[in-house]
């Protein structure tokens, strides 16, 4: 009897364990299926680096490369944005804190984190965008760096957490040596601090830009949608992500536009997926 | 000559109180054993001679200790570390090459010059008594020393910025008896310039290399003598029990 049940739990277990494995190699085949028809009609090169999305027009023309140029661009802006400044956090969280301003700072970071990206979206829109649009005198302000800012909010409790994480480990024995050897208290963060926890500081990094450029509500709603090269930070953009959110409800199944928009999945995908697996190996490298 | 003077110092963390009444006298190129059992405030006190005990914020100290007549918490603290250098239990190399790790406490004094840095890494080396055994492989990385060669690193390092005190924190607890040794023998060659205190677990260990010996017990200073006395006449009785092993 005891056997039996034991059979049955370790049975259980596993089919939980496979699931997961299960369902995301499930998404992954229908995405590749819907997504790879499309390069029966186009050619994967066309698709890439096409300069226009039209995919409604007749014929459809099935450029994304405006998309790819917008994904890249207001990532890039958040990147610039958040990096410094969440590594800066993290670093005065870690080092130079008193323990009770450390305290207010962790929770203050869990609750950015905690702001649903749809709020933040909304928030940037009735605020960041006018702010923005008057600043630079521009037409409008639902631009790429509006995206950029919003999006480095959301950036910023990954990296902040994670940095700090990788200071925090940093054995206290290296702190002392450095700081024994007559070592200021910025030097040996600088000098010693900091590249030890090199390679998980970087991937609090890749993980918080893996979290941009998967981010969809919040930059269609403050970055304008046209899916056109940008040529400055100052205009406005279309994401990949934004792109699929977009246009999925109205696509016709089976039609180009419909291939075409799985298509863009399976390139965030492969997006994400090598951001993950840098950050991964990075984590990886620091144990 | 007097190099550190230490004068009813007593040391708290928080409400506990770690030492207590402190009256010492350390001398110019000595080798000073301090010995005791576990929790008796030997690495408390060789802490505050280099004020690392101040990164605890519940550290709080009474009485005088003084470097050449300087009250230690007058100083600034950075020149005061860089003239109490600090060897730790564990070697610990920076995550650098060999090289690097010496040169990097001359860099950060603000040596620029090349030449300059490389001459003092081999000097430092020479004199932690590992250059031939390391000098063919400068750029490797540190962690690919054995655990002797990396404390002896850890000498050299300290070495390289100038000090004139050296603090041993137990230098040789991880240590087998071979790299003891080479520890050893670079301690008792180095305070010829230097004057060294140290911290050890091991009784031995203080009877070979000591000129006096200090024993400490629940944070007091029991005796402090000649080591030959120490080890052959102590005056307490609680010394010739801890030497002889009854106790600690």
């Amino acid at each position: 009897m005891r056997k039996i049940k034991e059979f049955m739990i370790e049975n259980l277990i596993f089919i939980c364990g496979m699931a997961s494995i299960f369902f995301v190699v499930l998404i992954f085949l229908f995405l590749l299926k819907e997504g790879l028809a499309l390069f029966n009609i186009e050619s994967p090169l066309k698709f890439l680096f096409g300069k226009s999305w039209y995919p409604i027009s007749e014929p459809p023309q099935l450029g994304i490369f405006p998309l790819i140029l917008g994904s890249l661009l207001v990532t890039a802006g958040a990147a610039i944005i958040s990096i410094p400044i969440g590594v800066g956090c993290a670093i005065y969280i870690a080092e130079i804190a008193p323990v009770k301003t450390k305290e207010v700072l962790k929770a203050g970071v869990e609750l950015l984190a905690a702001i649903p990206s749809v709020v933040l979206g909304f928030i940037g829109m009735v605020t960041l965008v006018p702010f923005v649009k008057t600043v630079f005198h521009l037409p409008t302000g639902l631009t790429a760096l509006s995206g950029s800012i919003m999006l480095a909010f959301m950036a910023m409790p990954t990296i902040v957490t994670i940095a700090e994480d990788a200071l925090y480990s940093v054995p206290k024995t290296y702190k002392e040596g450095a700081l024994a050897l007559g070592a200021t208290h910025w030097q040996t963060i600088w000098r010693v601090m900091l590249p030890a926890a090199s390679s998980g500081i970087l991937a609090a990094v890749m993980l918080g830009i893996g979290r941009v450029i998967g981010e969809t509500m919040a930059v269609m709603m403050i970055t304008g949608n046209a899916a056109v090269i940008p040529h400055s930070i100052l205009v406005p953009v279309r994401t990949l992500t934004a792109t699929i959110a977009a246009e999925m409800g109205e696509a016709v199944v089976g039609s180009e536009h419909y291939f075409a928009l799985f298509a863009i999945g399976i390139v965030l995908f492969i997006i994400s997926f090598a951001i993950n697996v840098t950050a991964d190996l990075f984590l990886h490298k620091r144990q | 000559m007097v190099k550190i003077e230490v004068h009813k110092f007593s040391a708290w963390f928080g409400a506990n109180r770690v030492l207590r009444d402190m009256e010492m006298e350390i001398f110019k190129h000595e080798i000073l054993s301090i010995i005791g059992p576990s929790n008796s405030g030997k690495t408390t006190f060789l802490r505050t001679l280099n004020r690392l005990n101040d990164l605890n914020p519940y550290f709080r100290m009474d009485g005088m200790v003084e470097l050449e007549r300087q009250d230690v918490r007058s100083i600034d603290v950075e020149a005061l570390r860089r003239r109490v250098g600090m060897v730790f239990a564990l070697p610990l190399p920076l995550p650098l090459s060999i090289f690097e790790n010496v040169a990097y406490g001359v860099r950060m004094h603000g040596e620029k010059d090349k030449k300059k840095i490389a001459s003092k890494v081999e000097e430092s080396l020479k004199q932690g008594y590992l250059w031939e055994e390391v000098k063919d492989r400068l750029d490797e990385s540190a962690f690919k020393l054995s655990g002797g060669q990396q404390q002896r690193l850890c000498i050299a390092r300290t070495l390289a910025v100038e000090p004139e005190v050296i603090l041993f924190d137990e230098p040789c607890s991880g240590l087998d008896p071979i790299s003891t040794a080479k520890v050893e023998d670079a301690m008792v060659q180095l305070k010829e310039k230097y004057t060294i205190v140290l911290v050890t677990n091991n009784v031995k260990q203080a009877a070979r290399v000591g000129d006096r010996t200090a024993f400490f017990l629940g944070g007091e200073l029991i005796e402090l003598d000649k080591t030959d006395k120490i080890f052959t006449a102590p005056h307490d009785k609680r010394t010739d029990g801890y030497i002889r092993g009854k106790f600690g």
